[in-house]
């Protein structure tokens, strides 16, 4: 066996040590932002090309199994139901995971323009990061995916949902639980298949492929059409940016969308404040510990122990 | 209980032993509060609060086996945008401030060795533990599946959530609240070993209730952070929310021990032992002065905290004169009147502002977590059933508390027996003892 000489086994040491001291530096600068996984797949919605056929709700409701509705499918007069004194048109529930409604807005000239919505799987959602019982998980393929088996109920994952969509199954005493679009995930986004809406959607309103890809479209769109969309992706930065992305030919806002949302994760709003625990944690003992000392003037315990006697 | 006093000549249990035929008391005379079942029972019947309290059982308890019958939805509005209610709005947003007390008196007392509140400790602490009981009571209503409540601890970890720390804080907090007031209830059963073995832990578990509180107290705040722009701006603040909610638990602990224990003066003096109604007054200007000063500290944190986000322009909308309704009710006029209050040693007058201040309390949480939430959405009435749970449960603490605090040495000082005590000076005759006030050697004993 070779020896090592002591000056050997210093060298190694220090070199070993400063390449594990590089290397997790690396790694840990680049773990404190997360923009998504390479190749999460995502899909952009065209609302210029989109006519309000609602193919796509029929679609997600016959793959998800989902109760019939009250109106069929080819019913358009669900477009003028309106809820809360006119202010809100239909949204998601736990019988529909997508939902399509008609705006008439002023940059159009009135003339109607349809908008799809569903979950926009984040890449980095609110929902999963309030999650106290880890309930989503963010898959690799992009989807945010819902486990009811550990879910305890709290609905903090709604609360956090910057775009409303999680529902919940409150008429269920035994297994209530969160519904909402999931990317098909189970039975197609796995395999590498486009969910349901977007194999059904017959205008290509809906294009499926690398989040990375969809976005180069996206902006190729606007360049080439500059008059036709407005200059922005909804979807690309929006909350950090979402699987699911838009392009309008009116200002986002007059369609529903809200466009006061932050442009970084809603995680980063809690960072500073969860960053204080494990500070409390250690300063406060010591802390409060010499205050007691202080204030019992360094004789601690000792009047108890006499007392005692 | 008055009626009892003044005809019978009633005393109230406050030692092992009974003074009339020198036996110890047994459990169960303990439990009846040291009265025959038959005149326990009257006692009961003649008390128009328990009336009160019987119909409100009569009407909501049914309501919550509906609730749990029908699910969630058959007693909320199951709505998707308000996920929240007044279980969570009311029962933890505004029950776990308003059960500061406990760490907030735990430390002035313990760690800092004033011991002048020491005659409220035990009220403050039993005001805290019964406090965040309640709130995870009110949480078993409002979960979905409340029969996971402890999947965060056990099954699935979330270490990331907010609400992960809110619950496994709450829990570990529960915990030691538990421990500090059990030194009360081994006075009254009798164990004093395991009085002893608790008492010795007393520093640990009160530094422990402060590390807690600072972060629960604060995480109920960021629990907000997740929704920006759904709490209004005068509500939210991003960097700020976990101060303000810190800071006005603060003033709301102390605030609540001055009610309840106006409260338990007026209907319960009976109960209450010498040192506590002798000291009361003193205490509760000690408290108000307390409560001014985190008053004061949070009102100018809360403009800091406009003046960061630069929300003056809010002020000028409906929802600015809300929020200045609420800051100048439950903040600014509080602090008006207890340094009046103070200044003119008028007891009374704090009294008063410490309910005023609880409910401008109340109205702050009430407003971030429900009323302001959603605000460019649509408002929603809680459900009528939501509602009747809500007063229904809180009826329950009441009785809870009430039937505690008849009971174990809260209010009044347990009189040691002299063979327990272990004292090497001469043991003073029995009678002594239980009639008149205990030698400061006693005292002393009863204090470690």
């Amino acid at each position: 066996m070779r020896k090592i000489s002591r000056r050997g086994f210093f060298k190694v040491t220090a070199a070993g040590s400063s390449a594990v001291a590089v290397s997790s530096t690396k790694k840990a600068f680049g773990m404190k932002e997360f923009h998504g996984y390479p190749n999460s797949m995502g899909v952009l919605v065209d609302l210029t090309r989109c006519i309000g056929c609602r193919t796509c709700e029929a679609a997600c409701n016959k793959e998800h199994g989902l109760p019939e509705p009250e109106l069929p499918f080819d019913d358009f007069s669900v477009f003028d139901q309106v809820y809360h004194d006119g202010k809100e048109k239909r949204r998601t529930s736990d019988k529909a995971f997508t939902v399509v409604n008609r705006y008439n807005p002023k940059a159009s000239g009135g003339e109607p323009v349809y908008r799809k919505f569903q979950c926009n799987h984040c890449n980095e959602p609110a929902c999963l990061t309030s999650c106290f019982v880890n309930a989503y998980t963010k898959t690799k393929e992009g989807a945010v995916i819902y486990n009811p088996d550990v879910c305890v109920g709290c609905r903090m994952c709604m609360v956090a949902c910057p775009f409303l969509v999680p529902a919940y199954t409150y008429e269920s005493a035994l297994h209530p639980q969160i519904k909402k679009c999931n990317f098909c995930y189970d039975t197609r986004l796995k395999y590498g298949k486009p969910p349901a809406c977007v194999e059904a959607c017959p205008q290509e309103a809906l294009t499926f492929g690398h989040r990375k890809t969809l976005i180069k479209i996206a902006h190729e769109r606007i360049r080439e059409n500059p008059k036709k969309y407005v200059d922005h992706v909804y979807g690309e930065t929006e909350v950090g940016g979402t699987s699911w992305m838009y392009l309008s030919g009116v200002p986002f806002d007059q369609l529903g969308f809200n466009t006061d949302l932050q442009h970084h994760p809603i995680l980063d709003n809690t960072k500073s404040f969860l960053g204080f625990v494990p500070m409390v944690l250690g300063i406060w003992p010591a802390l409060f510990m010499g205050f007691h000392l202080l204030a019992k003037g360094g004789k601690g315990n000792d009047e108890d122990k006499q007392s005692n006697k | 209980m008055n009626r009892l006093i003044e005809k019978r000549g009633y005393r109230p249990i406050n030692s092992e032993d009974n003074p009339d035929n020198g036996r110890k008391w047994s459990f169960k005379q303990k439990l009846l509060l040291g009265l025959s079942p038959k005149a326990y029972l009257q006692q009961l019947l003649h008390n128009p609060v328990n009336w009160a309290l019987c119909v409100i059982f009569a009407i909501g308890l049914p309501v919550i086996v509906y609730r749990y019958v029908m699910g969630l939805g058959g007693v909320m509005h199951a709505s998707y945008d308000y996920p929240w209610g007044l279980f969570l709005g009311f029962g933890l947003f505004c029950m776990v401030p308003l059960s500061a007390s406990g760490f907030l008196l735990g430390t002035t007392v313990e760690l800092f060795g004033h011991t002048k509140f020491k005659p409220i400790l035990n009220l403050a602490l039993l005001n805290g533990l019964l406090g965040y009981l309640f709130a995870v009571i009110y949480l078993l209503v409002d979960l979905g599946c409340p029969w996971r409540l402890y999947y965060p601890m056990f099954v699935s970890w979330g270490t990331a959530a907010v609400l992960f720390l809110v619950g496994w804080h709450v829990a570990t907090y529960l915990s030691v609240q538990i421990m500090e007031v059990s030194e009360a209830f081994f006075e009254w059963v009798g164990w004093p070993t395991a009085k002893k073995f608790i008492h010795s832990g007393t520093i640990g578990l009160t530094v422990a209730g402060i590390i807690l509180s600072t972060l629960h107290q604060g995480a109920l705040g960021t629990l907000l952070c997740y929704a920006p722009g759904k709490v209004h701006p005068l509500w939210y603040s991003q960097e700020f929310l976990w101060i303000f909610y810190l800071c006005s638990s603060v003033f709301a602990g102390l605030c609540m021990v001055i009610a309840v224990s106006t409260i338990i003066k007026k209907t319960m003096a009976w109960r209450c032992g010498s040192e506590f109604l002798e000291n009361l007054d003193s205490i509760t200007i000690g408290l108000a002065k307390g409560a001014s000063m985190a008053l004061v500290t949070y009102f100018i944190i809360k403009i800091i905290g406009i003046t960061h986000d630069n929300e003056w322009s809010y002020l000028a909308t409906g929802w600015g004169q809300w929020f200045m309704l609420e800051i100048g009710l439950g903040v600014v006029l509080p602090i008006i009147l207890f340094a009046v209050g103070i200044r003119r040693n008028s007891v009374a007058l704090i009294r008063f502002t410490a309910f005023l201040t609880i409910a401008g309390l109340m109205m702050n949480r009430l407003n971030t977590a429900l009323i302001t939430f959603n605000w460019n959405l649509y408002q929603e009435i809680p459900h009528p059933l939501e509602t009747i749970i809500t007063v229904t449960i809180f009826a329950l603490f009441i009785t809870v508390y009430r039937f505690i605090l008849y009971r174990l040495p809260i209010v009044y000082a347990w009189k040691a027996v002299p063979e327990e005590a272990r004292i090497p000076v001469p043991v003073p005759d029995r009678a002594d003892v239980v009639t008149a006030r205990p030698e400061p050697q006693l005292t002393r004993v009863m204090n470690s």
